[in-house]
């Protein structure tokens, strides 16, 4: 399992919970399973999202493995100039 | 992401030296094509009508006169496009060509092409538009109220709590700890409001582009963008195209600085040509631009912070409301995330609101959220060092982020430079020079995320020797030299060997825009592992030459040798030498990497401004100025600093005197540069730069992002210079001569 850290607006589509816990083995099972789980995590995720794990930030590598000891945060989608 | 390899800590021949800038010749001698300087046969010229309202309905737009007047070749309006993605026009279309409403002031409500300009200006004045005036908003805390004329309706996301106007299309908040717990430790709370107005880029080439398309649906698009594969995406949609139909080559560009990410012009040249069956050129004039292109955001902001006797921040809290004019943004997110991002807290709430207004729609500004945000914070802290008699810099280095930090925004921060820059800040003879009457010394931290993205790179052996890369991401700060010198270091040539060009989207892979400070890390990686593959072909062909295995091959300073006594004694093969016989040994020789770059590192900068103020006038001399940075890897030590240096500038110039300013009528008063004020060489002293290299273990040479980070500091660090300054603590930018004046007055009548 991983354990996934919610940003604070966002705890309220995880019944206000700070941190819930999936199984993924990478950044898309993690996403895939976050919106089965939490369906109300689905609007954000589906208008994007950064996943940081173990404190590197990625975009969208789907493959990008997740290792169950990882310290794993979900972010809003990276914009830049 | 493990480091791909530890090959920054090797000596480097090329990287860290400053070659001349392979573009310089052609921009000083005028050769150099820009978006506006490309002429085709048969070309039209355009003009657009532009709303003179900040917000109406168009009732009817009557062409019939301007349609009559020689010359004028097509005109179109929003029913001219039919191939709306899902039907639905989507935000771009509908800010590049207002449908049923404009909504701000310079919001594009017609076209015309003609034979020459002189006829395309006319005809625009022929036609006629009827509209209904709305009542309309610009101030993003008016824009919140529940009252408040609705700009755009249809936006609002689920997070949104209730209690505000339909303008709030977002909602954000970021955050650990106890607040309440937190500010009772504190021994110093300072709260206040900070207001701060949008700024443009600046760039001086105004957006240009030139379209051609043909009746059996190809097309081809010249223009002036930071990313012209999302030009090609967003267009080929606009226009019911497949991608590979519409051909875009990215010109030569006159800045950027996250204002050309967008796209404002480019798919009513498309439409355009379409129409008239010719080449048609468009090209923005300066009030356009400011009226028309996209600024940054302007901001409301509250921040609280809490502060022991001896320096020790307990709690912290922010409030940010960005208004980004009158199509949904993502930009307080990014604010709020930064906006703390410097600092070890225990309590840290950050909230933020994205609010629409009758202004144009704002784009990206290097880092854009964060200098705002960051200016609120920082302000206030140095407001608590003040109160407090602590030295500004010592409390935050007290207090900064390092590796184990939960950073504000979430994740545990790795090894991160903040600290070794404050520090080499501490020890600089800046930071300890002495200062006359009038005169201020400010500091800030600055931060920014930096990122990677989708990159393709094409490294070419030519036949005789030279090397030719082929990248997709517009030059906007000096990318053609540093992707040349890491593709020259890997190979082991000279850097004279190397042109880096700038592919159309035909001819290379997708690339993201150019944006996030990603080009040197992204670009640079994926050229590096083009230039290793090159290498591994060159061995192969030594070794078939050779008649020896593949793997007893290696490269070194720019040759094939054997890879040790048992592979055979052979004289090293140079890469002139294989390039030559690339043909007789299987043909023509070529490295490829294609990337989704991930890894790119986040920054840390430490400014240090001191101005002096004239309390006659109120105006603000900048004296002395020092940025210090970690750039990961200086691949082109000048290039870095230039980008010190111009973030700096333009920080400098929205700390002073860059505004948007909006009369009561909602139109912008000041869309030209003799009423917006960028900061010019005289206005400046030589900006002084120290550049850290604290290795990013994401890149194979350590290279972070630098072009974003160096504008997040200037905003703070001369809010806390004028402060200390006049002993006046100010919470509105720009600090403009008469707003400083008026503070300076109202004191002495105070006292």
């Amino acid at each position: 399992m991983i354990k996934v850290r919610i940003w604070g607006s966002l705890q309220k589509a995880t019944n206000n919970n700070e941190y819930v816990e999936v199984e993924a083995e990478n950044f898309k099972q993690l996403l895939d399973n976050l919106c089965l789980k939490h369906p109300e995590l689905k609007p954000q995720i589906s208008r994007g999202v950064s996943v940081a794990i173990d404190g590197i930030i990625y975009k969208n590598s789907w493959f990008t493995p997740i290792k169950p000891e990882s310290e794993v945060v979900l972010m809003p989608y990276m914009v830049g100039g | 992401m493990s480091p791909l390899d530890n090959s920054y800590e090797r000596k480097f021949k090329v990287i860290g030296t400053k070659p001349p800038r392979p573009d310089g010749i052609e921009k000083v001698t005028g050769k150099a094509q820009y978006g506006a300087d490309l002429y085709v046969p048969n070309m039209l010229f355009s003009k657009i009508l532009r709303s003179p309202h900040p917000h109406a309905k168009i009732l009817s737009i009557d062409i019939s006169e301007a349609e009559k007047l020689n010359g004028v070749k097509a005109i179109i309006t929003s029913k001219d496009f039919k191939n709306y993605s899902g039907n639905k026009p989507n935000d771009t279309l509908l800010n590049c060509i207002a449908h049923e409403k404009v909504l701000y002031d310079g919001h594009c409500v017609a076209a015309v092409a003609a034979l020459t300009n002189s006829i395309a200006k006319t005809a625009i004045k022929l036609i006629k538009v009827e509209y209904e005036i709305l009542p309309h908003v610009t101030d993003v805390d008016e824009a919140m109220k529940l009252d408040a004329p609705v700009v755009n309706k249809g936006y609002v996301l689920e997070n949104v709590p209730s209690g505000y106007s339909e303008n709030v299309t977002s909602y954000y908040e970021f955050g650990h700890g106890d607040l309440s717990k937190g500010f009772n430790n504190a021994e110093l709370i300072v709260e206040r409001t900070f207001k701060t107005e949008a700024a443009h880029q600046g760039y001086i080439e105004p957006h240009a582009c030139l379209a051609s398309m043909t009746s059996d649906g190809k097309a081809d698009l010249w223009c002036c963008t930071q990313g012209h594969y999302n030009v090609r995406a967003v267009c080929a949609d606009i226009m019911g195209m497949e991608s590979s139909q519409l051909r875009v080559t990215a010109s030569e560009i006159g800045g950027g600085f996250g204002g050309k990410t967008c796209i404002f012009i480019e798919p009513i040249a498309l439409a355009l040509s379409l129409k008239s069956g010719k080449p048609v050129k468009l090209v923005m004039n300066r009030d356009e631009v400011f009226k028309a292109s996209g600024p940054t955001v302007s901001t409301s902001m509250d921040v609280k912070i809490g502060m022991t006797s001896k320096g020790i921040i307990t709690a912290a809290e922010a409030s940010l409301r960005y208004q980004g004019g009158a199509y949904p943004n993502g930009t307080v997110e990014m604010g709020a995330q930064s906006a703390f991002a410097a600092y070890d807290l225990k309590a840290v709430i950050t909230k933020g609101w994205n609010v629409l207004t009758n202004r144009p729609k704002q784009a990206a500004y290097r880092a854009p959220g964060a200098p705002q945000a960051i200016y609120a914070v920082e302000s206030v802290i140095d407001e608590l060092c003040q109160k407090l008699s602590l030295d500004p810099l010592d409390t935050r280095i007290k207090n900064a982020a390092k590796k184990g930090t939960l950073s504000s925004y979430g994740p545990t921060f790795d090894d991160i430079g903040l600290l070794a820059t404050l520090e080499a800040a501490k020890k600089h003879p800046h930071y300890s020079a002495p200062l006359k009457e009038n005169q201020g010394r400010g500091l800030s931290c600055g931060f920014w995320f930096n990122f990677g993205g989708d990159t393709c790179v094409t490294l070419n052996v030519n036949f005789d020797g030279t090397i030719g890369v082929t990248e997709g991401n517009p030059d906007i700060g000096g990318s053609r030299a540093s992707i040349s010198q890491m593709a020259a270091e890997e190979l082991g040539v000279s850097y004279e060997k190397v042109r880096t060009i700038i592919a159309d989207t035909n001819s290379l892979g997708h690339n993201e825009v150019t944006d996030g400070s990603r080009v040197t890390f992204a670009v640079g990686l994926a050229t590096i592992k083009a230039a290793r593959a090159a290498i591994k072909e060159m061995c192969r062909r030594a070794s078939l030459i050779w008649g020896i295995d593949e793997d007893a091959v290696r490269w070194e300073n720019g040759s094939a040798i054997p890879a040790g006594p048992n592979a055979g004694e052979f004289e090293p093969m140079t890469i002139e030498e294989i390039a030559a016989m690339s043909s007789e040994t299987g043909g023509p020789i070529a490295g490829h990497h294609e990337v989704n770059a991930e890894g790119a590192g986040v920054s840390f900068g430490v400014h240090l401004a001191d101005v002096e103020v004239d309390k006659e006038t109120g105006s603000t001399k900048v004296l002395k100025y020092t940025v210090f940075q970690d750039a990961g890897k200086a691949i082109h030590p000048s290039y870095v600093e230039g980008q010190m240096q111009g973030g700096a500038v333009q920080g400098i110039g929205w700390a002073l005197n860059e505004e948007y300013i909006y009369g009561d009528d909602g139109r912008l008063q000041n869309s030209g540069f003799l009423d917006y004020r960028i900061p010019v060489a005289s206005d400046l002293p030589m900006i002084e730069t120290v550049i850290l290299e604290i290795p990013n273990p994401g890149h194979p040479y350590g290279v972070r992002g630098v072009g974003e980070t160096p504008i997040v500091p200037p905003l703070a660090a001369i809010n806390n210079a004028v402060s200390r300054a006049t002993n006046i603590r100010f919470s509105e930018l720009p600090l403009s001569p008469p707003k400083i004046l008026s503070a300076i007055k109202h004191k002495v009548k105070d006292d």
